[in-house]
């Protein structure tokens, strides 16, 4: 399925299939996704669109037993060809978890791990890089005056805008989300959901939510997954306004289950 | 299996409501035409006093919607009913009140024998009826064709309003004395004209409901 957009694709996935051993999770998944644009992946517990989203930045490699057919194309590259290299993948393309996860350091060292991996020593090079991703994640005003202070003292959707704001430090191009804000009390999830609508300019957004209504609230497109099929994919207005297919219009009215 | 039952109830619910407040305008324009060609004032006065029942109606489904939209975030053909209900009950309430201007204009004849006997607004009251009919039957059974099938019978009473135009501006033409009461009765057969385009914007509406696209039936 393809939706009608001016951007350029980012991501295309052709003829995916995906096996757990012997079980099939993912079945001849068609997807393409534009740059700069919020695509939502909505479907009920077991579906697959955690493990799709997880197929596109090669984290089901570290599952025993997984066997990937097809393409997951970045760019126009093949992510599972030969010559691709992981560790520049997951810098390209970045997740975000359903539960945040700063490391037990301070503020600072959280949002300057990603650059010092990748090389940067200078303090100077690092404050701004810093400084630029806390504020890019929306944190900045509330954390500058205590950086040096430990990362698991903020509260959780701060913790959250941080695990954000050290996946930019890395300047990522494709921001996965996995469920970031089922763990978040309401405002906190609406700073977050706010943030998504900023970030959206510069990166290109996947997000898996349980929550349709959010779906419905900041993303551009939106693609349903009923037992490993990606069932219908198209633009969130119309998806829930009128879906083209009655499994999802079931899904969304909650005449399922 | 439906995990909202009770959300889906209140859907149903409102559908009756609604077919309750359509009959209370059916029975208005019903009852004013009648009191127009009977030439009786009590009951147009009657009329009249309704309306504020109708548009009570109106609010009260109103506010349903509403707190439905807020509290159960629907979506899909869910959303559509509640959207479709919304734009419903404004066409119904512009239906009662256009029961009621042909009930103020029996009120303003007092009794005056008529200049002619009514036999083509009778008529086109007849239609306007039937249209509101086969509309609110469409919503109720998710009746597309009928809903459709709306379009033809404007186009009929389109006609005939033309048709009772033209005679009456003869008889003002001919004979000026008939100018008071043949602006009166033509003002009566303008509000019926304009049931007849509520109607059609309720099966607009449906269709709308059902299937999601919207159409223009008053072309």
């Amino acid at each position: 399925m393809t939706i009608a957009t001016s951007a350029p694709e980012k991501i295309r996935v052709a003829d995916l299939n995906l096996f757990y051993g012997d079980n099939q999770a993912l079945y001849d998944i068609q997807l393409s996704v534009p740059k700069g644009s919020i695509t939502a992946f909505i479907g009920p517990s077991g579906c697959g669109k955690s493990t799709l989203l997880r197929t596109l930045n090669r984290m089901n490699d570290l599952i025993p037993g997984v066997r990937i057919t097809g393409e997951v194309n970045v760019d126009g590259h093949n992510i599972y060809g030969p010559d691709n290299d992981v560790v520049q993948l997951r810098k390209n393309v970045g997740m975000v978890f359903q539960r945040p996860n700063p490391f037990p350091m301070s503020i600072y060292d959280n949002v300057a791990y990603g650059p010092r991996i990748h090389g940067i020593k200078k303090k100077r090079d690092l404050d701004e890089i810093v400084e630029k991703s806390l504020r890019q994640a929306a944190l900045w005003e509330e954390v500058k005056d205590r950086l040096n202070k430990s990362a698991l003292g903020l509260s959780g959707g701060q913790q959250q805008r941080l695990c954000i704001a050290r996946l930019l430090a890395v300047e990522p191009q494709v921001l996965l989300m996995d469920e970031p804000t089922s763990a978040l009390d309401p405002i906190s999830t609406l700073k977050v959901e706010e943030l998504t609508q900023e970030l959206k300019e510069k990166y290109t957004i996947i997000i898996v939510t349980h929550n349709m209504q959010q779906a419905a609230r900041i993303s551009d497109t939106t693609a349903f997954f009923l037992n490993g099929l990606m069932v219908e994919h198209g633009e969130t207005d119309k998806l829930f306004t009128n879906p083209s297919d009655q499994r999802t219009e079931d899904y969304i009215t909650g005449r399922f289950g | 299996m439906d995990t909202r039952k009770g959300f889906h109830h209140s859907l149903e619910d409102l559908q009756k409501d609604i077919l309750k407040m359509g009959v209370k305008v059916e029975e208005a324009i019903f009852l004013a035409v009648k009191s127009l060609a009977s030439e009786d004032v009590e009951m147009a006065k009657n009329v009249i006093a309704g309306d504020e029942q109708i548009n009570e109606r109106m609010v009260e489904i109103e506010s349903s919607c509403l707190r439905l939209l807020a509290l159960q975030q629907p979506m899909a053909s869910d959303l559509r009913v509640i959207g479709t209900a919304m734009k419903i009950v404004t066409d119904l309430e512009r239906i009662g009140d256009h029961a009621v201007d042909i009930a103020k204009t029996t009120v303003r004849l007092d009794g005056q024998k008529l200049v002619k006997p009514l036999v083509d607004t009778p008529r086109m009251a007849d239609l306007t009826k039937e249209m509101l009919r086969d509309s609110l039957n469409a919503y109720v059974n998710r009746d597309i064709e009928l809903a459709q099938g709306l379009a033809k019978k404007d186009d009929v009473v389109d006609a005939l309003y033309k048709q009772i135009y033209n005679e009456l501006q003869e008889m003002m033409m001919n004979d000026s004395a008939t100018i008071t009461q043949a602006v009166k009765l033509l003002m009566v057969c303008q509000s019926l004209e304009r049931i007849a385009d509520h109607a059609t914007n309720i099966g607009e509406w449906v269709i709308y409901m059902v299937s999601g696209d919207r159409t223009d039936l008053n072309v």
